[in-house]
């Protein structure tokens, strides 16, 4: 944890995150959601919980919807023409999809990371920490408050030490993984309650990968991570639970450890020992 | 390269490409001359004058001195004005077309703008003296000399003729404006879904993510395509020649008749008699090849720029 915390945080630090302690409160409830492009229903009829200050993978063979399920959570599904949703999509109990709620405001509340790092290119990479932030702000934050911002989203995603001297710098002078921890970091500054990660280090080299589930690990309690990942054994060391897609339907959810050990379903078994996908 | 035979290309396809690659390298080779020619006639002039053919405001053909300074001048400054009216219009009019337009509204309204580039040059013309240049003289100038008291500077002082600078500049600003907005549109569209995602993920709104990630990305593009317009406006002769007064005379204000190296060209090209006269309008010629050549390459090479960034 950094020393530096400019704001007082938000989120409740969650206490001991037990293998998935079933008691626990739910931050995120997902109630019967179906997605659709245009004719085609990518999500159906799923309902899961995410529980807060743990790591829930979503694993599935490709075009079982999980993509689709994850952009679902901060109303980003929608921005694509032709997308829609059913259902309801809880955060702390009131519905993100409800007459009047602002998608702006849910997704300042709930952060996103891409499949592939997306750096603002023209932006260095301080000012990339800090674009969100700025935008989330009604109020323009002052530079030495931004320049604390930085720092700390920097630290917390474990990059301050390699680019501390160079932050004036642009942000693609950075490698691959260098970038995606900069667009975590980018999430995190504006302090969301949850974060979404869509196969974060499907472009990214084993020891950059290596990095981001470190990072991943460490940001547990702190935030709630929801990550898409196709990598079954990414899923086993980053998560305490895991949900298994297929065809667009949630088939299981379980306690990580639990799930690849001993799932409920037939196909999550088969889907795990490599017979498909 | 595809043959029948095994052994080399068929006579057919030899034939083929000579006579291809005779075509295209003619084009450049046709450029190359035509830069030549204007060069080698212009030189007797541009010997004579020196410096003075740039500098000096003295045109008389009858006792053979030569200055183009006011066509220059009249030049960059009816093109400069061009460019700071069109362009907000222009990136306006790009931005609600590739960011906000409904569908069925996107492909018509960019149809009329582009169609703007489709009209004669002397078609604006006719309309710039019948229609906006009185429209300048008796209501434009007299509302910003005399309502928002801007006679006082120099910019805007003198007589409302109707035929001036100002003139100029709005006909230009209107034909470039097409030329500038389709560039624009192509490069916002060019930039990445995934940038667009980015900002909005992180809680930007429309506008938002529109200044914070889409304009900074396709910056050097929209340069790209204001300088395209540059390159229009630079060379444009006949709706200028109409509406900016011809006059060889550098004056500060916008109101007083003015001069560009087109009209001068398009003026007196038929009354060049003597061999110097021809000669300085050769070498007003060529200043204006050079200028539009370089911001041509510049203008390209900026597009080419922010394209290879979209494909990366």
């Amino acid at each position: 944890m950094p020393t530096t915390e400019p704001r007082t945080l938000t989120t409740v630090a969650a206490p001991t995150v037990a293998n998935g302690a079933a008691d626990a409160q739910p931050l995120v409830s997902v109630r019967a959601l179906d997605a659709y492009f245009g004719a085609t229903r990518a999500v159906r009829d799923v309902s899961v919980d995410f529980v807060e200050g743990q790591v829930t993978a979503i694993i599935g063979p490709s075009g079982c919807g999980k993509s689709t399920l994850l952009r679902c959570l901060n109303r980003m599904h929608e921005t694509i023409a032709g997308a829609r949703t059913e259902g309801e999509v809880l955060l702390d109990g009131k519905d993100i999809y409800a007459r009047g709620v602002n998608p702006i405001a849910v997704r300042r509340r709930i952060g996103m990371v891409f499949q592939r790092p997306t750096p603002f290119p023209t932006m260095s990479i301080r000012d990339n920490v800090v674009a969100g932030f700025r935008a989330a702000g009604h109020t323009a934050p002052s530079r030495a408050e931004q320049d604390q911002i930085a720092e700390w989203a920097l630290r917390r995603s474990a990059l301050w030490d390699e680019v501390k001297d160079r932050l004036r710098e642009s942000a693609m002078a950075l490698s691959g993984g260098q970038q995606q921890r900069l667009c975590i970091a980018r999430a995190l500054a504006t302090r969301p309650r949850v974060l979404l990660l869509d196969e974060p280090t499907a472009s990214l080299d084993p020891l950059s990968t290596q990095k981001v589930e470190e990072l991943v690990y460490e940001l547990r309690g702190d935030v709630t991570v929801v990550i898409v990942t196709h990598n079954m054994q990414q899923a086993a060391r980053v998560s305490d639970r895991t949900a298994f897609m297929l065809l667009g339907e949630l088939v299981e959810v379980a306690p990580t450890t639990r799930m690849f050990t001993s799932p409920a379903d037939a196909r999550t078994e088969a889907y795990i020992t490599g017979r498909f996908g | 390269m595809p043959s029948t035979s095994l052994h080399g290309a068929s006579a057919g396809d030899r034939i083929y490409r000579f006579a291809t690659t005779a075509f295209a390298l003619s084009i450049p080779l046709l450029l190359v001359l035509l830069g030549v020619e204007v060069a080698v006639a212009a030189w007797p002039a541009l010997k004579a004058f020196k410096f003075s053919f740039l500098t000096s405001s003295d045109w008389d053909a009858v006792n053979g001195v030569f200055g183009a300074a006011p066509a220059i001048y009249g030049t960059i400054v009816s093109s400069a004005l061009a460019l700071v009216i069109a362009t907000p219009l222009a990136i306006g009019v790009a931005i609600f077309l590739s960011e906000f337009a409904p569908a069925w509204l996107r492909q018509p309204v960019a149809f009329f703008v582009d169609l703007l580039a489709a009209i004669p040059s002397v078609v604006y013309g006719l309309w710039g003296i019948f229609v906006l240049v009185p429209l300048l003289r008796e209501h434009v100038m007299p509302f910003l000399a005399d309502r928002l008291h801007l006679g006082n500077t120099p910019f805007f002082s003198g007589p409302a003729y109707g035929p001036s600078m100002l003139a100029a500049g709005l006909i230009l600003a209107i034909m470039v404006l097409p030329y500038i907005s389709s560039v624009t549109r192509e490069v916002l569209m060019a930039v990445p879904r995934a940038q667009r995602e980015a900002a909005l993920a992180l809680g930007a709104t429309r506008w938002e993510m529109i200044r914070g990630a889409v304009l900074p990305y396709a910056s050097s593009g929209i340069m790209g395509g204001v300088i395209l317009g540059l390159g229009r406006a630079l060379g444009e002769t006949m709706a200028v020649t109409m509406v900016i007064g011809n006059r060889h005379e550098i004056s500060a204000s916008l109101f007083a008749p003015g001069y560009t190296m087109a009209s001068l060209i398009a003026n007196e090209f038929s009354e060049a008699t003597n061999d110097m006269h021809l000669s300085a309008l050769m070498g007003v010629g060529a200043v204006l090849l050079a200028i539009t050549l370089v911001v041509n390459i510049i203008a390209r090479w900026l597009v080419w720029r922010v394209q290879r960034q979209a494909r990366a």
